[in-house]
């Protein structure tokens, strides 16, 4: 046995000296619903915690395996719990940085032979030390091209993943379905990744919570009849197609700043005061297109 | 009577302690992406002095955060190469410098012959004197078998 390891360890005090509580407060905070996955992240910190105390008393010499998928839906968080994760793997001492390297398919897989090992190579220096958060990794893999590029892409992926575990943790994420049909095609990924985490969708009364933290972010106020309207905008759009959760919500809201700037700018007669420059009306909301059905494109492949 | 026994090369930084480990390595890399500068790796066979440009192995590397990508870049030339000379380098960009900030040699030869001293006769009985790598007497590529 070496002169490093401990003979007892105190949970509490390693959890309150690691910086871990912030960030799982903050979670918390910054992040409304999604309580699954907030139940795994604390469970996965206590893991990692319990892991780095069995190393100080030398139970343990291997690094555990952190490599993790997100699956859900557009707009549920994944990049942000991401972000957040990256930030609790530094707090506890699993990445030496901590930074996150967002890629899609295009940052991996090159144009023609021979330029996709430097490119994934070049990625994959820059996540170490850090996360690496593969946006939509299905697409890594095309079965109906067997002389798809990205195939290259996986085996190095793999192989970095194996063996430099230390060095880089790995994130895959994307809708649950094609990600399902990805892990089955590619076992070698299912097998190296330890942490499945599943994003639910939000539900109504949440995204007009997730659309009030927005507002206030970005100091608007919601009239009586904004807040009716936004109400009633969240549940018909999410009827409609390309629902993206909050972004949609962000969206929204942009487009609602626009409205609201267009419509102070055209009726304003006298001097406006802070409350009329930062009110959302409900003309604001209900002048969008989807109180009239969606997109006009949409529409005509509903019923053609 | 030789003056250098081991005949090695002393360019760039650490050059007359002896070689650094993968952990000091690391950690010289560490200081340079802390302040900034982009590192790269470089190999060569012709060790003269004046030799100042030397091959830069794979593709330059900027934005990295760790200096674990540069080890393994480092791992790979000395794979190519195990018996040239790869160093490590760090470029500062910022305005006024532009210029490596860091030089370091990270893998030598097994062996390594030293130089020549060489002397020219110019005119008027003056002399003119230069050095010479005993291993550039051989075509590149075959100069540390």
């Amino acid at each position: 046995m070496s002169s490093e390891t401990v003979a007892t360890v105190d949970l509490r005090a390693e959890f309150a000296a690691s910086g871990v509580a912030e960030v799982l407060d903050e979670l918390d905070r910054a992040l409304i619903g999604l309580a699954p996955v907030k139940k795994r992240v604390r469970e996965m910190a206590a893991l990692l915690l319990v892991e780095r105390a069995r190393k100080s008393m030398g139970l343990t010499q291997a690094a555990p395996t952190l490599h993790m998928s997100f699956t859900g839906n557009p707009g549920t968080g994944k990049t942000t719990v991401a972000l957040k994760m990256a930030n609790l793997l530094h707090k506890l001492g699993y990445v030496r940085k901590g930074h996150l390297v967002t890629v899609t398919r295009d940052d991996l897989v090159g144009q023609y032979v021979g330029h996709t090992a430097p490119k994934t190579k070049e990625v994959l220096k820059r996540a170490m030390g850090g996360v690496l958060f593969i946006d939509e990794a299905y697409y890594l893999y095309r079965p109906e091209n067997e002389r798809d590029y990205g195939q290259e892409a996986i085996e190095i992926l793999l192989q970095v993943m194996e063996n430099q575990r230390e060095d880089l943790v790995v994130i895959l994420a994307g809708y649950a379905d094609r990600m399902d049909t990805f892990f089955s095609s590619n076992p070698g990924f299912r097998s190296r990744i330890a942490h499945h985490i599943d994003f639910p969708d939000f539900s109504d009364d949440e995204l007009f919570q997730i659309a009030g933290f927005m507002l206030e972010e970005q100091n608007y106020k919601l009239s009586a009849a904004g807040a009716d309207a936004l109400r009633d905008y969240v549940t018909q759009r999410r009827a409609q197609p390309h629902f993206a959760n909050a972004r949609s919500i962000r969206n929204a809201i942009d487009r609602a700043r626009l409205r609201q700037a267009n419509r102070l700018f055209e009726a304003a007669a006298g001097p406006l005061d802070a409350a009329a420059l930062s009110t959302l009306d409900s003309e604001d909301f209900r002048a969008s297109r989807v109180f009239s059905g969606g997109l006009a494109s949409d529409k005509k492949r509903a019923d053609p | 009577m030789m003056s250098n026994h081991g005949a090695r090369i002393t360019q760039g930084q650490f050059s007359y302690l002896p070689d650094l480990t993968d952990v000091q390595i690391k950690a010289q890399i560490a200081y340079a992406l802390d302040q900034g500068w982009a590192v790269s790796v470089e190999y060569t066979d012709d060790p003269h002095p004046r030799n100042t440009y030397w091959e830069l192995y794979g593709n330059p590397m900027f934005d990295l955060k760790d200096p674990a990508g540069i080890l393994t870049e480092i791992n790979a030339c000395r794979k190519t190469f195990p018996n040239h000379y790869i160093r490590v380098m760090a470029f500062d960009a910022t305005k006024g410098w532009e210029s490596p900030r860091m030089s370091y040699i990270v893998n030598r030869p097994k062996d390594e012959p030293g130089f020549v001293v060489e002397r020219i006769e110019r005119d008027g009985r003056s002399q003119g004197y230069t050095i010479r790598s005993y291993a550039t007497m051989k075509p590149e590529g075959k100069r540390y078998p």
